[in-house]
């Protein structure tokens, strides 16, 4: 199993969310986060003095899928979070040793929403 | 025992509504100043904002009232005790034959602008006072600062009532004396660590939207209550009142489009405390197109003046200076220029009225003498209490911030249960 995550602008979470619903993702776990990478920061305004803000805020979303779905669970991230500027964010893959599902105490595979996962 | 008195009802009814709605100012300041800190001081500056309610309306009542309205002493320095402490309904207050209210009514109204203005100063110290030392220094600030102002313009005993000075409701009591007793204690606190290069920004700015909100109705009571009365006076001002805070919006706006390119929800609500503070003083002595011409005026200075203090590098923080003082000065000479008789008889005519320039002229000098009495007094109070209990935070309280270092308390938390008692 995997751990994809990615921190993706927040505008593009819609669409990301409705393209992974598509390919048949049925749970994610999302967080409002802050950081900088290339984009660096942000300019905001107040009183008519312009401040650099360092820390931008992104969304960041988590899914644990089956080692067969992850790399069509990445393509779909890519493909719709992107808006081929600078600070669309990043993606990356993690290996997953154990996933329980608290409620049925299923394990593995079964313990993931995912139509084939 | 049945008590009959001779006062107006509805003039009395007016002028203590107005003083409720005047009260409420101060919560009002407290959620605008909120939204405008840091998250980490925000309790800090509600905090002071609330002290001073509970400390200068006791001061008020127990003796501040009488030394700023009862007979003066020494040519119109200081009023005498005459009044006591606000215990009898039947002293009259001297000078003011003429009032259809309540003499206590009049009195308490007069309580809700010491609290107001006191409150205003902490936007010059916001992020680093510690909150003794601001308790001490808004006590001292009380009686030697504002009771004497009071007493020199709002009585008409006072030194510069008696020369002719107007100030319909604090241009010179309240806004000028707050911004340059705010710059008097940026001074003497120094900058916040950090200031100005690391940038500290406002937390919340949909609070300070609701704290405009409640300082714009507030200040219907501060202007159009203090005709004292339910007459046209007050009528013009309520008026003037609305009219200037929207035209210090529009003016501030179109510095903000023009420099920076964006028109900014802080920018608006700076713009509307800006035109009120300027009409303050105008309110009930000019007429309505003077009243936009004013309110635009100070929406435009005040958003030009905000930006002085990056140049000249004092941490005005909240810019109480750059929005009351100045608001205050344009306010205090517009009466000099517009007031007229035809819309107060007991007012004066200014220069465009035919008035000739004496008003002007002494508009002129009660805002220096204000402004140089507010910004020195307040500075020595705060270098004494600095000295003694100490003002300025220590460099590790002020990085962890007002609410936890001097509260023990946090403004925002996730609201589930993460400990124990």
């Amino acid at each position: 199993m995997k751990l994809v995550t990615a921190i993706i602008k927040p505008h593009k979470l819609d669409s990301v969310k409705e393209a992974l619903e598509t390919i048949g993702v049925r749970g994610m776990t999302i967080g409002q986060v802050e950081g900088f990478g290339r984009q660096r920061g942000h300019t905001e305004v107040y009183r008519g003095a312009e401040y650099t803000i360092d820390f931008v805020p992104k969304v960041r979303i988590e899914i644990v899928c089956g080692d067969a779905q992850s790399t069509q669970v990445v393509d779909t991230i890519l493909e719709s979070a992107s808006t081929k500027s600078i600070g669309d964010g990043k993606v990356w893959v993690q290996s997953v040793d154990e996933v329980i599902r608290i409620r049925t105490n299923e394990r593995g595979s079964d313990a993931i929403d995912l139509d084939g996962g | 025992m049945t008590t009959i008195n001779h006062f107006s009802s509805g003039d009395t009814a007016w002028v203590l509504i107005s003083a409720a709605l005047v009260l409420f100012m101060t919560p009002g300041l407290a959620l605008f100043y909120g939204g405008l800190v840091r998250s980490k001081n925000v309790l800090g500056i509600m905090m002071q904002c609330l002290f001073c309610i509970a400390v200068v309306s006791i001061i008020w009542a127990v003796f501040g009232f009488s030394l700023a309205f009862g007979h003066s002493i020494a040519g119109g320095i200081l009023g005498n005790l005459s009044l006591g402490s606000m215990s009898s309904d039947h002293t009259k207050i001297p000078g003011f034959s003429h009032l259809t209210i309540s003499p206590l009514a009049f009195g308490v109204f007069q309580m809700m602008f010491a609290v107001i203005t006191a409150a205003l100063i902490a936007g010059g110290g916001a992020d680093r006072m510690k909150f003794v030392g601001f308790a001490l220094l808004i006590v001292i600030w009380t009686v030697v600062v504002y009771v004497p102002i009071a007493h020199w313009v709002f009585s008409p005993q006072g030194w510069l009532a008696r020369r002719g000075v107007l100030d319909f409701a604090g241009g010179t009591v309240v806004e000028i004396n707050s911004g340059f007793s705010a710059l008097g204690l940026a001074v003497v606190l120094g900058k916040r660590r950090g200031w100005p290069k690391e940038a500290m920004v406002p937390h919340s700015v949909p609070l300070a939207v609701v704290g405009a909100g409640i300082l714009w109705f507030g200040w219907f009571g501060f202007n159009a209550g203090s005709a004292g009365a339910a007459n046209s006076v007050a009528v013009h001002a309520f008026l003037n009142t609305q009219l200037a805070a929207c035209a210090g919006v529009i003016g501030w706006l179109i510095i903000e489009k023009v420099t920076t390119s964006y028109a900014t929800t802080v920018g608006a609500i700076s713009g509307a405390v800006a035109g009120m503070v300027a009409i303050t003083p105008c309110a009930g002595f000019i007429s309505t197109l003077p009243s936009i011409l004013v309110g635009l005026i100070a929406g435009l200075l005040c958003a030009l003046a905000v930006r002085v203090k990056f140049k000249l590098g004092y941490d005005d923080s909240l810019d109480v200076l750059g929005v009351h003082g100045v608001g205050g000065l344009v306010g205090t000479i517009f009466v000099g220029l517009f007031a007229t008789l035809a819309v107060n008889s007991s007012g004066a005519d200014g220069l465009f009225s035919g008035g000739g320039v004496h008003l002007l002229s002494v508009q002129v000098l009660a805002a220096l003498v204000t402004a140089i009495y507010a910004f020195g007094a307040t500075a020595l109070i705060a270098k004494l209490v600095d000295k003694t209990v100490g003002l300025r935070l220590s460099p590790d309280d002020e990085s962890i911030g007002l609410d936890s270092s001097q509260h023990a308390e946090v403004a925002y938390s996730t609201g589930q249960s993460q400990g124990h008692l």
